[in-house]
């Protein structure tokens, strides 16, 4: 079973993709951890943290394309399955604090203390424990996914009624998330974490870590990926996204394809932002923001729908612009910029980075191997070529 | 109760008094028809006679306001959804080919293929010699064995409503409903098509809806005329087209 399926969803450019992912995930944490530091390829600590949360970033955009771009469920509030993913690491990492806290109370994180819990809500037990936590951050937001999903799908809400219906979800939990007496630390969220598995976060080495399994998460998502859209199922997301009451005529049961799809995307989201979490050492309800989603479909157009490739690859580019633009004189522009790009990648490149390159790669590939097939037939004296495929 | 008294109906599609209105638009008015087991029958009407509404009931996408709609003379097609009916063995043909564009013949028929649709099913499916034999018979019939591997959205119109049909054979139905088949077609392919309709109809039950009445006419089968959502005339062609009803309805009074 396993080796069918890997073949059949491994092919050139998936091998490549993976092999680079694979080398960034060993080279950058060695070159952070055993060059000298000041050394021309040493990968300075605060570089490692900031290209941890890019590789975040591009499995919460492949979590995206797979709905979006297979299945044409276009989902603006996909940054709450994201958070919430990254809220369950928080808490993990909260109770990890013990009597460290400023207030010293070894069950109750600071917060709680401030505003005088008398003891810990029940929906805070178990969080001290590591397994219980990453249970909790596939989840809470597949459910979530599947509970949406399940009254969404089955009333048939479709296009862009369903794209704001996820703008208002996460928005709402944005709402929920802000209130002091929700137990999630309001308006501050959850921060000043001090170990993850009894590491020291700040440490170079729990840094590199993170970085490293960051890059594990991607080729993992990366393959489930691969596995899902290159199988029949596959196929059956694609003739929903094109022709949706076809695949019903044909006797698919469209609601639960979508189900799952958008179930399984949303577990995704969440562990990506599980490993989001402890890199920037803070979660706070602005990662519900509405804007944050609409980005991350940015990042998916920009890089290339129904690619994969693509939307790994578009997370890392907007990302690292936005670092780029951001750190600079021109960071009041950015959201123009953002805006801008998205509407130039619409007009100039609708296909994306990725999908613009295969476009133009595939005819030219076509044309070289017909071209060689035809020398090798004049070659062997043969009248009729054999056309290649 | 009412589905007990009309098991006796030997008919594989039966429709008694069923009516449809959208915001008061009767778009079916106490429309009765019955098909029989291996029946091929063409349906003609001017525009909005109702005879894709009448589809769309059939296929479960309306629901009637009234009626009775049975199939196989004990299955109530208005409680089922499309799905359900598409795996009971109701094949539908749109009026506009409706193909996956994006995805090779090969895999549009492979998909229509009457396997198991679950999420689980198709999810660890794997190629199996019967099922390539299957799609290996449909596309000689469908004549488009060297197009396999081509995208469906690169075929000709004419080709795509072929492929639509290999499609229905794929699905294996025991009745198809064949929306307008040779619309946009050449002379050449509208003959091929009668032929190939005439073929399935060995050994299957089908429901042609058609205005070209050369194509009708070659069908040589029982023809219904719909008129404001009811049956108008019943018969061979030469009977309906000489009724007087039909005549006036089609050109107009």
């Amino acid at each position: 079973m396993m080796p069918h399926v890997l073949t059949r969803s491994l092919d050139r450019s998936a091998t490549v993709f993976l092999i680079v992912v694979a080398a960034c995930g060993v080279l950058i944490p060695l070159s952070n951890l055993l060059l000298p530091s000041g050394s021309m390829l040493q990968v300075p600590t605060y570089l490692v943290a900031l290209f941890g949360k890019y590789v975040c970033y591009a499995v919460l955009a492949l979590s995206i394309d797979l709905i979006w771009g297979y299945c044409g469920i276009l989902s603006l509030g996909h940054g709450a399955f994201f958070a919430l993913g990254g809220y369950a690491m928080g808490m993990y990492l909260m109770r990890q604090i013990g009597s460290r806290g400023v207030y010293g109370n070894p069950i109750l994180p600071d917060f709680m203390v401030f505003l005088n819990y008398p003891k810990l809500p029940w929906y805070w037990h178990g969080f001290d424990m590591f397994w219980f936590a990453a249970l909790m951050v596939v989840l809470v937001p597949g459910l979530l996914a599947f509970c949406f999903g399940w009254l969404a799908f089955r009333s048939r809400v479709t296009g862009v009624y369903l794209s704001i219906i996820t703008q208002a979800m996460t928005y709402a939990l944005l709402l929920a998330f802000f209130r002091n007496d929700f137990g999630f630390g309001g308006n501050n969220g959850l921060t000043d974490f001090k170990d993850i598995l009894g590491f020291n976060v700040q440490a170079d080495g729990t840094r590199a870590a993170l970085f490293a399994l960051s890059c594990v998460a991607l080729v993992i998502t990366f393959l489930i990926c691969r596995a899902v859209v290159t199988s029949k199922l596959g196929k059956v997301l694609i003739a929903v996204r094109d022709a949706e009451s076809r695949t019903r005529f044909l006797g698919y049961r469209v609601e639960s394809y979508k189900l799952f799809v958008f179930t399984l995307s949303a577990c995704m989201a969440g562990v990506a932002g599980a490993l989001y979490v402890p890199q920037v050492g803070i979660i706070n309800p602005g990662e519900f923001a509405p804007g944050n989603s609409i980005e991350a479909v940015i990042w998916v157009a920009v890089g290339g729908r129904g690619t994969l490739i693509g939307a790994a690859l578009g997370a890392v580019v907007v990302n690292y612009a936005k670092t780029f633009f951001t750190s600079g004189p021109l960071a009041p522009y950015w959201l123009f910029m953002l805006g801008a790009l998205f509407i130039l990648v619409t007009l100039l490149l609708p296909k994306g980075i990725i999908g613009t390159f295969n476009a133009w790669w595939e005819p030219w590939k076509a044309q070289r191997m017909s071209a060689a097939a035809e020398s090798a037939a004049r070659e062997d004296g043969v009248s009729e070529p054999k056309m290649a495929e | 109760m009412n589905v007990m008294d009309n098991r006796s109906t030997s008919a594989l599609l039966y429709l008694d008094g069923v009516h449809v209105s959208f915001d008061g638009f009767h778009a079916i008015n106490n429309l009765s028809l019955t098909l029989a087991p291996g029946e091929m029958r063409a349906i003609i009407g001017p525009n909005g006679a109702g005879k894709t509404t009448m589809m769309d009931i059939i296929t479960g996408k309306t629901k009637p306001d009234e009626g009775t709609v049975l199939f196989d003379g004990v299955t109530d097609l208005t409680r089922l959804d499309e799905t359900r009916i598409a795996e009971l063995g109701i094949g539908r043909k749109f009026q506009k080919p409706t193909v996956f564009e994006s995805q090779t013949i090969e895999d549009n028929l492979l998909l229509a293929l009457n396997v198991d649709h679950s999420v689980k099913g198709t999810l660890f499916w794997r190629e199996t010699r019967p099922e390539t034999e299957r799609i290996e018979r449909v596309l000689e019939t469908i004549r488009l064995k060297d197009a396999r591997n081509r995208l469906a959205g690169s075929l000709s119109h004419g080709q795509k409503q072929w492929l639509e049909i290999g499609m229905l054979l794929a699905q294996d139905p025991k009745l198809l409903l064949v929306d307008e088949p040779v619309a946009g077609m050449t002379d050449v392919e509208t003959h091929q098509t009668a032929e190939l309709l005439k073929e399935i109809n060995k050994d299957k039950t089908v429901m042609v809806v058609e205005h070209d009445m050369t194509f009708v006419r070659e069908l040589g089968v029982k023809v219904t005329c719909l008129h404001e959502g009811s049956v108008l005339a019943e018969g061979t062609i030469d009977q309906v087209s000489s009724n007087d009803r039909v005549v006036e309805v089609y050109l107009g009074r």
